[in-house]
């Protein structure tokens, strides 16, 4: 029930952030996304290295490679080699527990893979099936965004938006909690989503379609354009780590910010300003 | 109070990871299921059908040039077969071979390795892009199958072409063996490759003859091809799914 007093409702004032299709796709892209990522890294555990140009062997080293050898000791030791320099990264790259619990020699360890042990026709199922869900997901969600003027409403920066980068800056680096107050995106999160929605995405689905050899065949030497397939692959790896680094910058904004209150107006719509948090 | 935040910190850490933990089991789990399977397998037929209704026909996979060719063509799965028969053949310079055509065709024949050489070639310089994740760029010249389809007549019950191979996989002599369709047996690119980089096809990349199909993933394209059959269906062939590794949960139509 809404309070009808004036002093109650300044204090407890929610409103409808998020209609019921933007909820549902988020979370639709929740689960893809994450299961994308897990199996697109067990995909990478069949070849855990990665190359830039037209093929894996044009006599150049990967750029990126993980591998398992034995120490000085004779021990199992798994490695990281990137642009040359070797890390160890035993127990996490290269060499990690397997499902018995003795060291393996695997990409990405078992926790982060999909399935968790070494099953490559497995991976490519639920990759293949969850990237249709994500590309379907998307499309929907372009659609939708420009028949309800969200991105015109919400996301696309105003003039007013502009001006107020320095400050939305600042109040960033100062973890300043502006959130709670606003009914609007501020210039940083607008720039972020649409990155996330026009940048990064169509480019991690894109260089997804870049390593079809059928879609090679579409327009011949489309590929080249973004150096060749293998560095599509690369790219397509960098991306969706990109990816994940906004996730995490996403979840501590949402849990410095009134993890509740952003929460509930992702599942029932409604967030509530001016403090109130209510029962 | 360090010692009270680090125990927090040691209880989120696992909260999270028995969370986490019981995400992927039962993500493991529904690999295991039979029904989930066979769920995500529909994303195959979407993917089969869009492609097909994208790509013309006769679109070409990409060629490239001299410079392009990897240094060396690496080998994946068998590199040299374990198969006595097969070993004859070999000694002999492949001489004895004979390449046997049948099935669904009106003019079933067997093809020497000269015959097959003898027909009009094609050269191509092209990528292999293995499922695993990698690729290298060879140079094949072979002879196109649409050559060898043009003699032997397909009948028009035709709808797929099954190469057998003489590589065993197992210790129980499962031989490879692959199917591609009509339209893929008709391109223009897919080759019976009796040379790689301009040499005699080497043992460990397919000799004498492996199969080009380039707009697919390597494991299509068999090697060591003892024998062709045109079919109706594959599901009354092994194990049902067209391919060695289909029958293992690889996709059939390796367009992806």
């Amino acid at each position: 029930m809404p309070p009808h007093d004036a002093a109650a409702r300044v204090q407890t004032t929610g409103y409808l952030r998020h209609t019921w299709p933007v909820r549902l796709m988020h979370w639709i892209n929740v689960l893809a996304f994450t299961l994308l990522l897990m199996s697109g890294l067990q995909i990478f555990n069949a070849y855990p290295a990665l190359n830039w140009g037209k093929s894996s062997y044009s006599g150049r080293p990967p750029i990126l490679q993980m591998d398992a050898r034995m120490d000085a000791q004779g021990n199992p030791m798994g490695v990281t080699r990137v642009f040359g320099h070797e890390f160890n990264t035993t127990g996490v790259l290269g060499l990690s527990a397997g499902m018995g619990g003795q060291p393996v020699q695997r990409g990405f360890p078992a926790w982060i893979t999909l399935p968790s042990q070494q099953w490559l026709a497995m991976g490519r199922r639920w990759h293949f099936f969850f990237a249709w869900v994500l590309v379907i997901n998307g499309f929907a969600y372009i659609a939708y965004t420009l028949a309800s003027r969200h991105l015109a409403r919400d996301l696309m920066p105003t003039r007013a938006d502009w001006r107020s980068i320095g400050q939305s800056i600042k109040d960033h680096l100062l973890l300043r909690n502006v959130g709670e107050a606003a009914r609007h995106y501020n210039i940083l999160q607008k720039l972020t989503y649409l990155g996330v929605i026009f940048v990064l995405f169509p480019l991690v689905i894109l260089m997804g379609w870049a390593m079809s050899p059928g879609l090679n065949a579409l327009f011949p030497g489309w590929i080249d354009v973004f150096g060749g397939r293998q560095s599509a692959r690369t790219i397509h790896f960098v991306v969706a780590w990109l990816l994940v680094g906004f996730v995490f910058i996403h979840l501590f904004e949402v849990v410095i910010s009134g993890f509740w209150n952003n929460l509930r107006s992702m599942i029932t719509g409604r967030y509530r300003i001016e403090g109130s948090e209510g029962a | 109070m360090p010692s009270q935040d680090n125990s927090r910190r040691r209880f989120l850490r696992r909260a999270l990871a028995s969370c986490g933990a019981f995400v992927l089991s039962g993500c493991d789990q529904l690999s295991q299921s039979a029904w989930f399977t066979k769920l995500l397998g529909n994303a195959e037929k979407l993917t089969f059908a869009t492609q097909r209704l994208l790509l013309p026909r006769k679109a070409m996979a990409q060629e490239f040039t001299e410079a392009d060719l990897s240094p060396f063509f690496r080998s994946n799965g068998t590199s040299n077969p374990d198969n006595p028969e097969y070993q004859a053949l070999a000694a002999n310079h492949f001489a004895d071979y004979r390449l046997q055509v049948g099935g669904l065709v009106a003019q079933p024949r067997a093809y020497s390795l000269d015959e097959l050489k003898a027909l009009p070639s094609r050269t191509q310089i092209t990528r292999h892009d293995c499922v695993e994740g990698w690729s290298a760029i060879g140079k094949w010249k072979g002879v196109p199958l649409s050559r060898v389809l043009e003699q032997v007549e397909p009948q028009p019950a035709a709808r797929y072409v099954v190469f057998y191979c003489a590589d065993p996989m197992d210790v129980l002599g499962t031989r490879y063996y692959e199917s591609i369709d009509m339209e893929d047996a008709w391109h223009a690119q897919t080759l019976l490759a009796y040379e790689l980089n301009d040499a005699p096809l080497p043992i460990r990349n397919g000799a004498p003859i492996r199969v080009r199909v380039e707009r697919q993933l390597g494991y299509k394209m068999a090697k060591y091809i003892m024998q062709i059959q045109l079919v109706e269906r594959l599901n009354d062939i092994a194990g049902g799914q067209g391919g060695y590794w289909e029958d293992r949960g690889y996709e059939w139509y390796a367009g992806i």
